[in-house]
Formats: C-alpha cells, structure tokens, sequence
C-alpha cells in the first residue's frame, strides 16, 4: 500500500489551485514597468536574397523605439547548435551560421529580418508594415531528396550541398546485414513518410528582456523547459555575458513538449535590445507565428526492410531515413535522427544484425528539432509497421510473430551500442491482451459492420530510451552539453524543505510528485515541502526537462541530495540522543535509538541545526542544507503494448478511434495519477499524428499550415476514453527510484496502432493496401479504397 | 481612444480603450486579469472564454467596445466566495483534467455554460461541446470526466487513474 502522500499515491496536485482560478503566472503575464513591445518583420518568401532592408519609413512612425535588422547582430555570435554529429566517414556535420536576424538571405518563411520595437504592440506591427524589403528570390529547396542531388541550389552557399551528414550507424556492421539480407528467406520492404509536425504547446513563446545598468544584470523571462541552458547558450556563444550576469527564469510554462527546449533568436533579441533600449523589452509570438518560428517536429522519408529465416526469426534490419533539419540547425536538431533513432531500432526484438543510415538534410523550411518522443517515435513507427506487414506478407498473426522475437533476457545488448537494462515485453503483451478484449472483436466488427462501418484492430509495442543521459558517453556522441540534473534541498530551522532542482515542470506536477518522495524518505507531510524551480538565480545549474528525465534523474539528484540530510540529521540527532549515529534510526519523521525508546522529532533536529547549542560544532557544520548533481549512468527503458480499434466509414473515409488500450511498463511510479495523465496527452498526440495533424509545405515553400484553421488539432470529440495500465513494473535497476519516466511513451506508441488498425479495417471490407502515410485522413483513406 | 465601461466579476471596470482593442486585450492589459488566456489567433483555441451577459464568448474575437456596458465573468471569478475551489474547479483538481494549465481558464468557462444549458450532459455532448476548446496535455479524458463528475454524474465508470 502507498504511504498516504509518499510513492505511489495518486496525490491531488497542488500547483492546480492557482492555474483554476486564473492566478498562474506565464510569462505573457509578467509586464515590467516602462517596457516597450517588439514586433518581428518576418520572410514571406521560402528562399531569397535580402538585398535591402529600408526601415526608413517606419523609424518615425509613431511610438518607435527603435528598429534592428541583421546589421545590428553582426559583432554578435550566431545561435549555436548543442550537438556536433560525426558522419560515417569520421567528418564532423556541415554547421552552417544562423544569424538572430537575417543576414544577407532569408532562408525560410518565416525567418525574423527586422526587429520593431514601439511603446505599444499595435504602434511596433503598424510601423512593420512600412519596412520596405527588397528580396530577391531565389528557387525553393523542399523536397530532400530533391535538395540533395547535384545543381539543387543550396540553402547555404557556402556549404558544398545541403546535405548537412550522411551517418551510418554501425558501420562495421554493415556487411554482415547485407549478407544477411542475401540469405534471408523472407524480407519485407517499407517506404515510408514520418510526417512533419508542430508541437503547440497551447501557450505560445514569449520573452522579456530586462537590463539593469545600476548593476549590469540581463534577466530574460522566457517560456523556457530549461533556463539554465538558455543561459549558458545565450551568455557564452550568442551575446557574450558571463553566467553571473544573467538571469533566466522561465515561471509557469504552458506546455513545451521539446518546442520550448531550444534557444530561438527571439530570447537573444529581447536579452540584446533590453540594453540597446534601456527597457524592458517583451515579445509574445501570435499563433500564425507560431507555426512558423517554432522548431517543428518528426519530418523523415524512410525505407525499412526486415530480413526472416524460414522460422520466422528477424534476422537482420536495414533503414535509410532522410531527416529534414530544415534551413537551420536548431539546438538539439543533429541528435535526433541519430542518437534517439538509430539506438532504437533494435525495438523489443533480438534482431542480431542492424544498419542505419541517415542523411540529414537542409531545406527552405522552419528548423525541426525534437518533438514529444524526438527520433523515438519515428523509430518505433517504422519498426513496428515493418513488423505488422511482414506478418501479413507471411500470414502469421502480428501478435505472435512479435512474441516469438522478444528479448527474453536483461540486461540486453543491442547491436545498436544501447544496453537495455531491464524490462519484460511478455508481461505487458499479456496486460495488454486482457485490457483489449480481442476475444470481443469479431462481435463488435460485426456490429460496426451492421451499420455500413467497417471495423479494424491494430497492436504494437514499443521501447524507448529516455531519462537522458550519461554525461560522457553523450559527449562521446557528440554532445556539447551534459546531462546531468542537479537538486539543493534546504531545511528550514522549523523543519520544512525547500527543493532547489534543476528541472523543469511545464504541466508535468513536479510541486506535487518530488515532494511525494521526499515525504517518503522521511516520513513528514508532502506539504512541508516546496519545490522551486525556472529560475537560474535560485536553482542549481540543470539541464532542464525533456526526454522523460525529470524523475528518473532529477529525481535522483533530489534523493541523493536528501540521502546526505539524512545521515547529517542523524549525526545531529545521535549527539543530541547520546548515541553512535550507527543506532539512529529515522521512521515517520521520528529519530531514535534502535532498541530503546529514545526519540527525537525532525522538527527537534532540524532547529538544533540551525540553533546549534546542543551539538557536535567540532565535528559539524551547522546548517541542514545540501546539493546533489546526478549524471545516470544509463538511459532508462520504458516500454509496452498498444492496441486501436477503429471504425472506417468507406463511403466517406472518415476513421474513428472506439477504443485505445496501453499497457506500459515505467518501473516504479510516484503518482499514478500523473503518470496516466501524461499517457493519455501522449496518446493524443500519437493519434493526432496517425489521423490529423499534416505541417505541409507547397514546392515554393509557402507555408500551407500556418494557424489552427489549417492544421488539424485533436479535439475532444475526435479522442475517446483511453484504457491505460501500468500494473507491469520492472523498475530501473540504475537509479536510486527504480523509475523509467513515462512522459513521451504515449506519443511513441501509439501511432503504428493506430495504422495497423485502419489497414487491419480495409482488409476486412476486401481492400488489402500495404500501407498509408501519416496523417491518415479520409480523403487518403478513401483514395487507397478507390484505388 | 473610447472610454469603456462594464462589470467584470461583480466589480466596474473602466478603461481607455482603441477601436481595434480586443476584450481579451482589455482584461489581460487594462485590468490586469491574466487568468483570460490567448492559445491562437483564429478564434480557435477557446483559452480566452468568458462569458458576457451570461454567454460563453471568446474574448479573443470580441471588441473590447463591443463589451461597454456588459456583466463580464472571467475565471478570477469563479471560485466561491470563501475562497475555495467551485463544484467545477474542484471536480477538474479531483480528477486531474489540467496539466500545464494554460487551456483550464477556458475549460471552465465552456464547462459553466455547458452545465447551464445541459445540466447532465452524455460524454458525447461534452466532447462536441468542447470542440471550441483545444487542450495539448490531457488528451481530454480527465477534462470530459471531470465535467461529467462535476454535474452530479457517476463517473466511477471511466477508466480510471
């Protein structure tokens, strides 16, 4: 059983009480006094020529502060990239300049050319409308495979093509898939589309620039997943100020799902113009900006193929993926094809012998960088469609042939370097038979069927890598960063906590969750403790909150943090009860001597701590404060089962979701309540991606889906009830939790159901398709019934 | 500049406000209630209702001269008058129907006209209810239980936790 209020109770949140009653504080609601409001003149033009900016007739418009165009940015670093990729020749990524204003050529639309900063937001957009620009356009690189072929016009000149690296993972490795490929006895081929996503988070970015020059203090306000990284980014390679002159605090953030982990030219401009203009300055994106400045997500062209022997055994996988960076290489851009894809592709299978290839590629079109699952997903979608067709070809029922290539033994080493460390796919295909009813299905396609509809089934598993990462081997592979996280845990004299951590919660309840652990470890109320996070000037320095790491390694730095109050209050208590600190036991908030009924409240050390007249001062400090930085040693293995029924109008091609099951397995969990929270928003994302959502560029590079009007945002009415388990636990066996993360899992998973499911209903009303591309809508599905 | 006056949750609020000044605009900047949040920009996401002489409306597509005179409430009004959470807000926090909370002003907005108009609402009709409202985190499913739940309803049913 729980503890009431420690792990594994589904605890009421508490950050809930200020978001229901409007009292949330996002950074569109921080306004500081005398500020002045910046409008961006973007690119209306995919690929061009910025011959002329002429802001002469804006500057005297009314209210102008002041207008900057590219010209003002050139004494200053462009925006860097985080992750360096090495190609298979050994040769490190084409890395290209990205300017924070426009330089010379505008590369997509969309891309920031001048900068207007008015008193008011209406005088900043009025005087835009007079900037004259002159571009003089050039053709538009759109599609990748087309932008990689010689004489495609280049995105950046001074690069030799737009291919930014051709990664071969493992190389060594890639003669013995090709032989294997030779000998199979069967092998199934997919082409197929990842396709292009936009994360929005329903609160768009914002930044608020501020400059002191009493003290020479920068403070940004940003909608940032990670303000010490902003910081460093932004202090050391973009505007040159040392970290203890700038401040990065991102309050209540409105959803980030990757989009907000990025450094955009945005947070630099205001950081810049706020000293320029000695004012606040504050941007607040508009929806339609959105779509266009937000790094986009997924965006990959794949064939896969899978190689059986004559038992049905994988023998050998193959997969060459163009990967869209679009025209500039956004922070975490380069990692996500490769590192978060390619160390994936072994799936829940003991397939010996794998090859990945990927060709990253640039175009005249808005940088893609990690979205909700990053590289996971477009892993998992490719792999398990691959296997649901290869079991088709080979009229062996999906689930089976699955089951019959499950790892069966952990930890597991895969051929693509990532060693899982523990899991069970049986248990939670098994979960997952039961929740689905599959017995039950003919009824109901029977009944489907009765009314004209026909009715589908689809399952897949999944695997995935997150809580990311170990600092070195993700510096081996060509991070600049770590990836570690850090906790400060202070005691107040009268006995309460304060967690200083370095993650991030933007919707994820971390003021609920850590101090649940906390509770545990020592036996007080969750409310006594406090969870501080967003702030650069009160948190330790922390890589943020994105890969479905906060507890499983935010987490841990705020266990080992509290391991070392622990054993300090021991001390404390042991003096105070004359006795070794050996003999202290802590239980229930209570310190006593084991075998005797001395005892001690917390709130009785932690005042001594800090009042420290009955105490060891020779041998101890006072004081009950301390920090712990924890970098893991591994990534964690989340993983599950899924299974979709669908309905399929023929006559119109119109697909509904009826039921949507998952069975996951996060290793130990602390709020089961949250944990199903964030499956279901990760499943709605997945179907969102499998059925509606399309960021679509014409061949001029014309931004197609630019505001909620054009792209298909899941509604309530286009979701159903989910059925979510996560019963089946094998905890982590490499952190002090036992935890997995499970934030990104639903949107990893789910998509191939939901394929498998619509094909699995088209072959039932006789129409036997290979394949459907992403978004599946009915105008597509309706098409491959015609056709 | 026109002047405007209304009532915003029981209170006047006057204010100096464009022609083109959007009532979102006019509570969020004039009078300081950035409960009222704005998700889009094509009167989509519904983050920004209130309501306005007791009708779900988006603020967002509304003019704030358009509001002169009106009885306005926002999501700062809407909790009881002790303080504590509504029937609406405390069934969202009970069944975990927000995560980052930027749509939750708008969801109980919607929710309090939906209950008003139907006070016992199918799933069904709560789903096409909200189709004016967008929410990226909860995948809706603790959103519609917590509606149905705070309508008197049992949703012991629904896949729980």
């Amino acid at each position: 059983m729980p503890k009431d209020g420690g792990i594994g109770a589904s605890t009421k949140r508490r950050e809930d009480v200020r978001f229901l009653t409007g009292n949330g504080r996002y950074t569109d609601d921080i306004n500081l006094r005398g500020q002045a409001y910046v409008f961006f003149l973007r690119s209306d033009v995919a690929h061009g020529k910025l011959t002329s900016v002429d802001t002469s007739a804006a500057e005297g418009m009314d209210g102008v502060v002041r207008i900057f165009t590219g010209k003002d940015f050139e004494g200053v670093g462009g925006m860097p990239c985080g992750w360096q990729v090495t190609d298979k020749h050994g040769q490190p990524m084409q890395e290209p300049g990205h300017p924070v204003l426009a330089q010379g050529k505008v590369r997509h639309v969309g891309e920031p050319i001048a900068a207007v900063v008015a008193e008011t937001l209406a005088q900043a957009r009025d005087a835009a409308e007079a900037i004259v620009l002159e571009i003089e356009e050039l053709p538009a690189v759109i599609n990748m495979k087309e932008a990689v072929k010689d004489g495609a016009p280049k995105v950046h000149e001074e690069l030799p093509s737009n291919l930014c690296y051709d990664w071969g993972f493992v190389e060594e490795n890639k003669e013995a898939v090709n032989k294997a490929f030779e000998e199979a006895a069967h092998v199934t081929t997919l082409e197929l589309v990842n396709n292009r996503l936009v994360a929005n988070p329903m609160e768009p970015r914002v930044a608020v620039g501020d400059y002191s020059r009493s003290d020479g203090e920068h403070t940004l306000y940003t909608t940032s997943q990670n303000p010490h990284v902003i910081r460093l980014l932004m202090g050391a390679f973009v505007l040159g100020i040392p970290e203890h002159k700038l401040r990065v605090v991102a309050p209540d953030v409105g959803g980030g799902f990757g989009t907000k982990i990025f450094h955009y030219q945005e947070e630099a401009f205001c950081t810049f113009a706020a000293k320029a203009c000695n004012r606040p300055v504050k941007w607040t994106s508009s929806r339609s900006e959105a779509f266009m400045s937000d790094a986009h997500g997924r965006d990959h062209v794949t064939k896969i193929e899978l190689a059986l022997d004559g038992d049905n055994n994988f023998t050998a996988i193959r997969t060459d993926t163009y990967a869209n960076m679009g025209a500039y290489l956004s922070t975490f851009a380069p990692s996500v094809p490769t590192w978060l894809h390619g160390t994936l592709m072994a799936g829940n299978y003991k397939t010996p012998l794998i090859y990945v290839n990927v060709k990253a590629v640039f175009t005249n079109t808005v940088p893609v960088d990690a979205y909700r699952g990053a590289g996971r997903p477009e892993a998992t979608f490719q792999l398990e469609r691959l296997v649901d067709k290869a079991a088709h070809e080979l009229g062996v029922d999906p689930i089976k042939l699955r089951r019959q290539n499950f790892i069966t033994e952990f930890p597991y080493a895969t051929p693509v370097a990532v060693e899982y460390d523990t899991g069970d796919y049986f248990a939670t295909m098994d979960k997952l038979e039961e929740m689905a009813d599959i017995a039950g299905f003919a009824a109901r396609r029977k009944e489907s069927e009765a009314k004209g509809k026909l009715r589908g089934f689809g399952v897949n598993c999944y695997i995935e890598a997150c809580g990311i990462a170990p600092s070195n081997l993700v510096g081996q592979l060509g991070a600049r960063a770590g990836l570690y996280e850090s906790a400060t845990v202070r005691v107040n004299a009268t006995g309460g906590l304060v967690v200083m951590t370095g993650s991030h919660s933007h919707g994820q309840g971390h003021e609920t969750a850590f101090p649940q652990v906390i509770a545990e470890m020592i036996g007080i109320d969750a409310s006594m403790v406090e969870i501080v996070h967003g702030d650069t000037a009160r948190t330790p320095m922390g890589m943020g909150t994105y890969g479905s790491r906060s507890i499983a390694v935010g987490g841990s730095a705020m266990v080992r943090a509290t391991e070392k109050i622990i054993a300090k209050a021991k001390k404390i208590a042991g003096h105070i009860l004359e006795a070794s600190e050996g003999d202290i036991e802590l239980k229930d908030g209570m310190f006593s001597v084991a075998g005797t009924d001395k005892s001690l409240a917390w709130g009785d050390v932690t005042l001594a701590a800090y009042v420290p007249h009955n105490y060891p001062l020779e041998d101890l400090e006072p004081g009950l404060e301390e920090t712990a930085f924890y970098d893991p040693s591994n990534f964690t293995y989340p993983s599950g089962a899924y299974a979709c029924e669908v309905e399929l109008d023929p006559e119109t091609g119109q697909v509904t979701i009826e039921r949507f099951s998952a069975a996951d397995d996060f290793g130990n969990i602390i709020n089961p309540m949250i944990v199903t929270g964030q499956v279901h928003g990760g499943l709605a994302q997945g179907i969102g991606q499998a059925l509606l959502e399309n960021c679509a560029y014409d061949s001029d590079g014309q931004l197609l889906s630019a505001s909620y009007m054009d792209y298909a945002m899941p509604r309530a009415s286009d979701l159903p009830f989910y059925d979510v388990d996560h019963s089946c636990q094998t905890p982590c066996t490499h952190n002090p939790l036992g935890v997995k993360g499970c934030g990104e899992a639903g949107a990893i998973g789910s998509p191939p159901a939901v394929v498998n499911a619509v094909l699995d209903a088209m072959r039932s009303g006789g129409k036997d398709v290979a394949h459907i591309d992403m978004p599946v809508t009915p105008a597509r599905v309706w098409a491959a019934m015609q056709g | 500049m026109t002047q405007v006056k209304m009532t915003v949750n029981g209170k006047t609020a006057s204010g100096d406000v464009e022609g083109r000044t959007l009532l979102a605009q006019f509570l969020r900047d004039d009078q300081g209630l950035t409960g009222t949040h704005i998700g889009c920009d094509t009167s989509q996401c519904g983050a920004c209702v209130v309501h306005v002489n007791g009708q779900a409306v988006k603020a967002c597509t509304m003019l704030a001269i358009e509001a002169d005179g009106a009885t306005v409430d926002t999501i700062e009004g809407q909790a009881n008058a002790d303080g504590s959470l509504n029937v609406i807000q405390q069934a969202f926090q009970d069944h975990h129907g927000l995560q980052c909370g930027f749509c939750t002003p708008g969801m109980v907005m919607s929710a309090a006209a939906l209950l008003k108009e139907n006070p016992k609402p199918t799933e069904a009709e709560v789903r096409h209810y909200l189709d004016g409202n967008i929410c990226r985190c909860t995948g809706y499913h603790n959103i519609v239980k917590a509606i149905m739940a705070a309508s008197g309803q049992d949703v012991s049913a629904i896949a729980a936790e």
